[in-house]
């Protein structure tokens, strides 16, 4: 039995914002994660605010500009099975369908997907680390075989859960965030927080904010996009080492416009701009393919037992650059 | 237990239900049928531990009865309406064994609050009965020998149910995805992929 806490279900946005500023208050979307953190007794919570009754929420639409908008309750099975989605930002098809399971795909949403808690297993289990409040990182000098190999700051490793925001980074898309004043939009690669900003949370959203819209650019002439988990169960598990990739390719099969955002491997979703740079003007080559490869882990910080990242995501970078065309 | 939810078939209430029903002061099931579309409740805070009355659509029958905010639909299924084919595991939404079908798509029962359920159409393993006769699915997977222990066969049956209605003519390959949330650490995976690809052909020759 879940602990006990209040809920409401309002019918705007407004009233879930306003709902949303009572003490300790917070979004349920699908609550496949949700439930999950209020079970094991990760943060509690006085009252949920359910997005269940805003259907303005819900749906794929083409914007004006040929661009797309992704209401923020949308299903990840929804998202994966879209058609304009998966011909024209096929990366993002692909990370929504690598998400969880078929059951968890049907019930989870993307905003909630963006908005996700760390697996870490000491935050998920009893320990009162750094991110929960508590003064120490069990990780450092603990089991640290899933966590992360960049962007630490040295004090707390987790990896993004997400399998989505890599893939809409990559994509240039943007969210939409409704709160006390007007909405919002950011990019979604600037929605993450590091845990040198802030070891408590994972995104920028105040208590009182929503999600509740992704906005995807049109998509530019000759983009091709893929995105790559590699895991060790075929169905469930969270991505060891990922890669949403990006690159825009003139009629020479030259890359012109390179973006890559890797998943598994960093507290937020992780930009690679080494990688970048050796792809952008060149044909992907072997060689250019091994040296893109490289750059991605060049400056990685391996903790004891996690060191098989660092192969693992060359490989599977050089695997998948190759898969291109 | 097949008895007990024929009698439900028939009757409408069985001795257990009546008792649980009692039990939380819920309105006994009188109307068939499925969810009113378009159907909006009033916006209103439920405090923890206080019971409100809601209406829940599971196999075609409408449920009145009172839950708290913090009850699973899972927990509700199986300890206040007594339809227990929906099976308890993890609780994580990490093993299947509870899946049912919430406006024809499969999804875990103990991910999912009874009062999101509210007016959303919800099937369990007993709601694909044909009256006394047990429907294809399930036949095939007697048929096919498709469980050992069959704590996870519900759950599996459920999946596959959810591709079928989504997709009755599945390839082969639409099968072990179908059924990849769903764990079975007896193994019986081969036999269950063949029980689903024969219910899905002898619904394609209907
Ligand atoms: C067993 C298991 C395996 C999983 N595997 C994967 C995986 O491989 N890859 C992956 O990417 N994910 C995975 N997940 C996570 C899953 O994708 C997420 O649970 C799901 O996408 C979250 O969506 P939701 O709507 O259920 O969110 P909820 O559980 O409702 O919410 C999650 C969090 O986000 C907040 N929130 C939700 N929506 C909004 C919003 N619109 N605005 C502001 N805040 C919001 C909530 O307050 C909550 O803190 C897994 C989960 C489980 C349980
Ligand atoms: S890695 Fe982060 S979440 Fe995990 S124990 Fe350390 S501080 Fe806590
Ligand atoms: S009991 Fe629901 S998924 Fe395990
Ligand atoms: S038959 Fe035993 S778990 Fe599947």
């Amino acid at each position: 039995m879940l602990p006990d806490f209040a809920y409401t279900r309002p019918t705007s946005i407004k009233e879930a914002v306003k709902a949303l500023s009572a003490a300790n208050a917070r979004v349920h979307a699908g609550g496949t994660d949700l439930l999950g953190c209020l079970r094991d007794e990760i943060f509690s919570v006085d009252i949920l605010v359910s997005l269940g009754r805003l259907d303005s929420l819900r749906g794929i639409r083409q914007t004006a500009d040929g661009g797309l908008r992704i209401g923020a309750l949308t299903t990840i099975a929804d998202v994966a099975e879209n058609l304009l989605i998966q011909k024209h930002y096929t990366a993002l098809a692909q990370a929504a369908g690598e998400v969880a399971s078929p059951q968890l795909r049907n019930q989870g949403t993307i905003g909630g997907n963006l908005c996700q808690k760390p697996r870490c297993w000491y935050y998920r289990g009893e320990f009162h680390c750094l991110r929960k409040g508590g003064d120490m990182c069990y990780a450092a000098d603990g089991q640290s075989q899933f966590h992360c190999l960049f962007g630490s700051g040295d004090i707390c490793y987790i990896v993004h859960p997400s399998d989505t925001a890599p893939a809409l980074i990559a994509l240039g898309a943007k969210v939409r965030i409704a709160g006390k004043r007007r909405q919002k939009t950011v990019p979604v690669e600037k929605f993450f927080v590091l845990p040198e900003d802030d070891v408590q949370t994972e995104t920028i959203l105040a208590a009182e904010e929503i999600v509740t819209e992704i906005i995807l650019p049109p998509p530019p002439a000759n983009l091709k996009s893929r995105y790559r988990k590699v895991r060790a169960r075929r169905s469930w598990d969270f991505a060891l080492s990922g890669a949403a990739l990006a690159l825009q390719f003139d009629d020479s099969d030259v890359v012109r416009r390179a973006r890559v955002v890797l998943s598994g491997v960093a507290p937020i979703p992780w930009r690679a701009p080494a990688v970048e740079t050796v792809l952008t003007g060149q044909a992907l080559t072997p060689a250019v393919i091994a040296r893109a490869a490289n750059a991605a882990v060049e400056n990685a910080e391996p903790l004891a037992q996690n060191e098989y990242k660092v192969p693992l995501l060359r490989g599977m970078l050089k695997e998948e650059l190759g898969a291109f065309g | 237990m097949a008895d007990e939810h024929e009698t439900n078939d028939r009757k409408g209430v069985t001795r257990r239900q009546f008792m649980t029903r009692v039990g939380v002061g819920a309105v006994a099931a009188t109307v068939v049928g499925g969810p009113p579309a378009g159907r909006a409740e009033a916006a209103q805070v439920m405090r923890p531990g206080e019971m409100a009355k809601i209406t829940l659509w599971i196999n075609t029958r409408r449920h009145r009865l009172l839950v708290a905010p913090r009850w699973s639909l899972l927990y509700v299924i199986r300890e206040r309406l007594g339809l227990t084919a929906t099976k308890v595991g993890c609780e994580r939404g990490e093993c299947g064994a509870c899946t049912v079908l919430v406006d024809d798509r499969p999804i875990y029962a103990c991910m999912l609050l009874a009062v999101e359920a509210e007016n959303k159409k919800i099937t369990t393993l007993e709601g694909l009965m044909q009256g006394e006769q047990i429907g294809p699915v399930q036949d095939a997977f007697i048929q096919h020998d498709a469980f050992q222990c069959g704590y996870c066969t519900c759950g599996q049956i459920m999946a596959a149910e959810g591709l079928l209605r989504k997709n009755p003519r599945p390839a082969d390959e639409a099968i072990p995805l179908a059924v990849s949330g769903n764990l079975c650490r007896c193994g019986a995976y081969p036999q269950i992929f063949k029980a689903v690809r024969a219910a899905a052909d002898k619904r394609g020759d209907q």
